[in-house]
């Protein structure tokens, strides 16, 4: 055999080795889904996202779960959405050339990378403790909205960034003020890339954990939160506590809400990737 | 109409300086209660001492023993990512034809999208079983399952990052590499990868960062033992996983052991920090290659 023969077999060999990497990914994707849905499935039910917490696995539902995650995002979407978009677009429109801008992003690329824990300590100490909010809904929306900011800035910044030269340039010349221009001309443009990255950013607090657990938020709620001040917990939480119990009947409860979460971020994150097609086609066209 | 447009020039900057205020403030707090807490606890015992018992009546604090089981589980987790990753990347940018790349990359990001307490139930209650049918000595709580799911997740990060990177590489290097007749794994291999190499490192630096600060797949299949060890059985306790056990204790505020999880917080931060330092550095160096 020469070289080039052997050399072609490695190839080849790679091509197979690859295929399986790859296919091993996907596979595992598929256990996970199968794993929890031959655990979960029978378990869901009305019942199940009607029913409040209880010692009696069978008696379990989401209900208190579901109603808290609701407020949490609601809370979260209005604190985080118009304070991340408007510093991506000063980022992009005005700051870009002084220094202030610069020190902001890399001090926002270093924020992406802080683990979300560390921002439950952050909520814990600052909002929980020093402001008094205890370990409310407020506390919470203000934890994670800090937390998903990162995302919604550097993606509003990326659709704007997006939007024709040419765009901005007709509707300065036509003697429009420069926030003229971008509410009436670079907003409408780039709609569709920050509302995908908003969607995304949520998809992000809905499966958010770690950071709600250490800023307070209760594992057993028996009861709606009816304000921004309430005691709250979410689904993760939920299934968190219930992973951990050893009795068989509360990891089918776990099981089945992992469903629901499941449906929630794919549901989620199928829209955002929907409108990201969508709206690159209509930029390009 | 100036005076406006100046109103909402500076609106529009104070959204911005929020992200500031926000680092500030994480400094502030890990800083303020990690003083107090050194104050008590000498620093060279915090990382000399081999055990890590704060909420015990024999008080030691040797972060070591954290340290130790967030590295072991990193390290199973990069055992996992790694290469799979790298060779799903080489395959989707140099092997298969496009359709297929636009099919999977995003299949395989939805793994980076599962809410991570999903991953812990299959840790716990999938993975676990399954390898204890292999290692009958095999602790319920371990290293090992958390580390080789936490490895699925981050797997994303590695070979998207990485087949954008490969990506990037100019057309005329793959060509030249074909022309002077090389395989496509010897054009991989020899030319795209040493090519692409910052930006493929800058993907498994996140990585590892994202593998560091994950919480609640060790929180809920690694254990909440804190011990030096390297035996991938055994369990083990990370420093995210100690952070959480102390949240849901009712652990006196204002007290030595509540300041544990600041000491905790700031010691995670210090590496996540350099570790996404490194990676804005290692990336400034590859884009002055290309430009």
């Amino acid at each position: 055999m020469n070289s080039s023969q052997i050399n072609r077999i490695k190839d080849q060999l790679f091509r197979i080795f690859a295929i399986l990497c790859t296919a091993a990914g996907i596979l595992v994707l598929g256990v996970l889904l199968y794993d929890v849905c031959s655990k979960g499935l029978d378990r869901l039910s009305w019942e199940f996202l009607a029913n409040l917490p209880s010692r009696f696995p069978e008696k379990s539902g989401i209900y208190t779960a579901l109603y808290g995650m609701v407020w949490l995002l609601v809370l979260t979407i209005l604190i985080s959405f118009p304070i991340g978009i408007g510093a991506g677009l000063y980022l992009e429109e005005y700051g870009k050339r002084n220094r202030m801008a610069r020190f902001i992003e890399v001090n926002i690329s270093n924020l992406a990378g802080v683990p979300s824990v560390i921002y439950g300590i952050l909520g814990l100490q600052i909002f929980n403790r020093m402001l008094h909010l205890g370990n409310s809904l407020l506390t919470g929306a203000l934890t994670l909205a800090l937390l998903i900011l990162p995302v919604i800035i550097v993606s509003t910044r990326e659709a704007v960034k997006a939007v024709p030269k040419s765009l901005r340039e007709a509707s300065l010349a036509l003697g429009a003020t420069k926030w003229q221009t971008i509410r009436r001309v670079v907003l409408p443009s780039s709609f569709g890339g920050i509302i995908t990255g908003l969607i995304l950013s949520i998809s992000r607090a809905v499966g958010e954990t770690a950071p709600l657990i250490v800023i307070g938020a209760l594992v057993y709620v028996p009861f709606v939160p009816r304000g921004p001040m309430d005691e709250f917990t979410v689904l993760p939480i939920q299934i968190f506590n219930w992973t951990t119990r050893p009795q068989q009947g509360f990891v089918i409860n776990a099981a089945a809400a992992i469903i629901v979460l499941l449906i929630f971020t794919f549901f989620l994150n199928g829209i955002a990737v929907y409108l990201r097609n969508r709206w690159y086609r209509k930029l390009k066209g | 109409m100036r005076i406006r447009e100046k109103i909402i020039e500076g609106l529009l900057f104070l959204c911005s300086a929020i992200t500031v205020l926000t680092t500030f403030g994480i400094l502030f707090v890990l800083l303020s209660e990690s003083i107090k807490f050194f104050s008590e606890v000498s620093i060279i015992d915090f990382l000399t001492d081999k055990e890590w018992t704060p909420l015990f009546a024999d008080k030691q604090f040797g972060i070591m023993s954290l340290v130790s089981g967030t590295l072991l589980t990193t390290f199973i987790a990069i055992l996992v990512a790694l290469p799979l990753g790298l060779t799903i990347a080489v395959y989707l940018n140099e092997y298969a034809d496009r359709r297929f790349t636009e099919v999977v990359k995003p299949i395989l990001e939805i793994l980076a999208s599962i809410p991570t307490v999903v991953y812990g139930f299959f840790a716990l209650l999938f993975v676990t079983p399954m390898l204890q049918q292999a290692f009958p000595s095999m602790s319920g709580f371990n290293a090992l399952s958390a580390g080789l799911v936490m490895g699925v997740m981050i797997l994303p990060y590695v070979s998207s990052l990485s087949e954008d990177a490969l990506r990037a590489v100019p057309k005329s290097l793959r060509e030249a590499a074909y022309g002077m007749g090389s395989t496509k794994f010897q054009t991989a291999f020899r030319v795209m990868i040493p090519a692409a190499s910052s930006g493929i490192i800058v993907s498994v630096i996140l990585a590892i960062s994202r593998a560091i600060g994950e919480t609640m797949i060790v929180a809920i299949a690694a254990g909440q033992e804190p011990k030096l060890t390297l035996n991938p059985l055994e369990s083990v306790e990370t420093i995210t996983t100690y952070i959480v056990q102390v949240s849901m204790g009712d652990v006196p505020r204002d007290s030595l052991e509540y300041r544990t999880i600041f000491a905790a917080g700031i010691t995670l931060f210090v590496f996540t920090f350099a570790l996404n330092n490194i990676s804005v550095w290692v990336r400034k160096k590859y884009q002055q290659k290309y430009e």
